[in-house]
């Protein structure tokens, strides 16, 4: 990855994004808190929350590169084509990994 | 600023679209063919859809001064069922001369499966054939890293000119790999998939303004058929100059499409 280019300081970028990020990571808290009310689902947890709760902790690793690593953590990693395509939808996370 | 968007659906979006596009400085949209939103019934509603790309929206944009071009295919969406694609591939070839055909596009995978795969070769060798630029969609979410790495190979294994092929829908996990590989790529500006404008202008900070562009890819569903201009706003609130602006969003359409000797918009 090249060298960053971005024409703002770091203490710019703490200006400029803080407020819009700290909205979003609300809406993260409350997401999960909404699903905690709902109550436990019926077996396993669903996939998708499953990833989202195994993707958190990479935002705080200190790795670095975090989008792509959020990314690739919810990808679909085999590399031979499917049989056949029985559905059209994605689901936003890879259903066959155990998160 | 005069801009264009490369990827826009424009047969979903309101004529008071192709106004306001205008008054933000879209000179010219290029409309790759796609999926409804529904599964087409019948190849020949293909031949319905291939008339409104090429003649309805040209005339439709022209009232606003925005030039219109378009790409031909079967969408991955509708390619599982193979004999079916074929059909629809057959009505290509009859379109190809319109004035404002680019290629063949948004060619692809959806769910990675071997019969898109299938399609996916066939388009590209019709694309070979009649020597035609090439426009592919990358697969949705958790697919996107596997079907372009899939996509990648079909490329190379017909030996295409990779700067004559921009790949769509790039995203942090699969932009090294398309631009490392010498072919184009675009980036998608929606509300809940694909880039924010935000991360678009992250990418292009890391992996620089070379061979990449934005588009609205504007369609049926959350999509905002003014994303780009957006996106170039975020760009100044960074403090980056018009320079950059005109890069992704001028230079470097013209200079993709420009390999089409139709295009020619008007600056
Ligand atoms: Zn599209």
């Amino acid at each position: 990855m090249a060298e960053s280019t971005c024409p703002l300081s770091g203490q710019d970028v703490v200006e400029r994004y803080f407020m819009e990020h700290r909205a979003k990571l609300l809406d993260i808290a409350a997401f999960l808190d909404r699903i905690d009310r709902a109550g436990p689902p019926p077996g396993h947890e669903d996939v998708r929350v499953r990833a989202l709760r195994r993707a958190i902790p990479l935002l705080v690793d200190g790795a670095g590169d975090r989008t792509r690593r959020v990314l690739e953590l919810f990808s679909d990693h085999s590399r031979d084509p499917i049989p056949t395509a029985s559905t059209q939808a994605a689901l936003g996370v890879d259903s066959g990994t155990a998160y | 600023m005069p801009y264009i968007d490369p990827h826009i659906h424009m047969v979903s979006r309101t004529t008071d679209d192709y106004a306001r596009m205008a008054e933000a400085g879209c000179i010219a949209v290029t409309e790759p063919a796609f999926w409804a939103g529904f599964d087409r019934s019948n190849p020949a509603g293909f031949f319905d859809y291939f008339r409104q790309l090429t003649d309805t929206e040209p005339k439709r944009a022209a009232r606003y001064g925005i030039a219109h071009y378009c790409w031909l295919c079967i969408n991955p969406k509708e390619a599982e069922d193979v004999g079916f694609a074929r059909e629809v591939m057959g009505l290509i070839p009859e379109f190809l001369d319109r004035p404002n055909v680019l290629g063949i596009g948004e060619i692809g995978l959806n769910k990675n499966s071997r019969n898109e795969l299938v399609i996916l070769e066939e388009q590209i060798e019709l694309a070979r054939r009649h020597d035609r630029l090439i426009l592919v969609h990358t697969p949705h979410l958790e697919d996107k890293l596997k079907g372009t790495r899939l996509i990648i190979d079909a490329l190379r294994n017909a030996a295409v000119d990779p700067g004559r092929v921009l790949i769509d829908h790039v995203e942090e996990h699969t932009v090294a790999q398309v631009l490392d590989a010498g072919f184009w790529a675009g980036m998608t500006l929606y509300p809940d998939s694909k880039c924010t404008p935000q991360r678009a202008v992250d990418i292009i900070e890391c992996y620089g303004r070379e061979r990449i562009w934005i588009n609205s890819a504007g369609d049926w569903g959350p999509s905002d058929p003014l994303a780009v201009p957006k996106c170039h706003v975020e760009m100044r609130r960074r403090g980056h100059g018009e320079d950059l602006t005109r890069r992704i969003s001028l230079e470097n359409p013209l200079a993709f499409l420009g390999q089409c000797p139709s295009f020619q918009p008007r600056i």
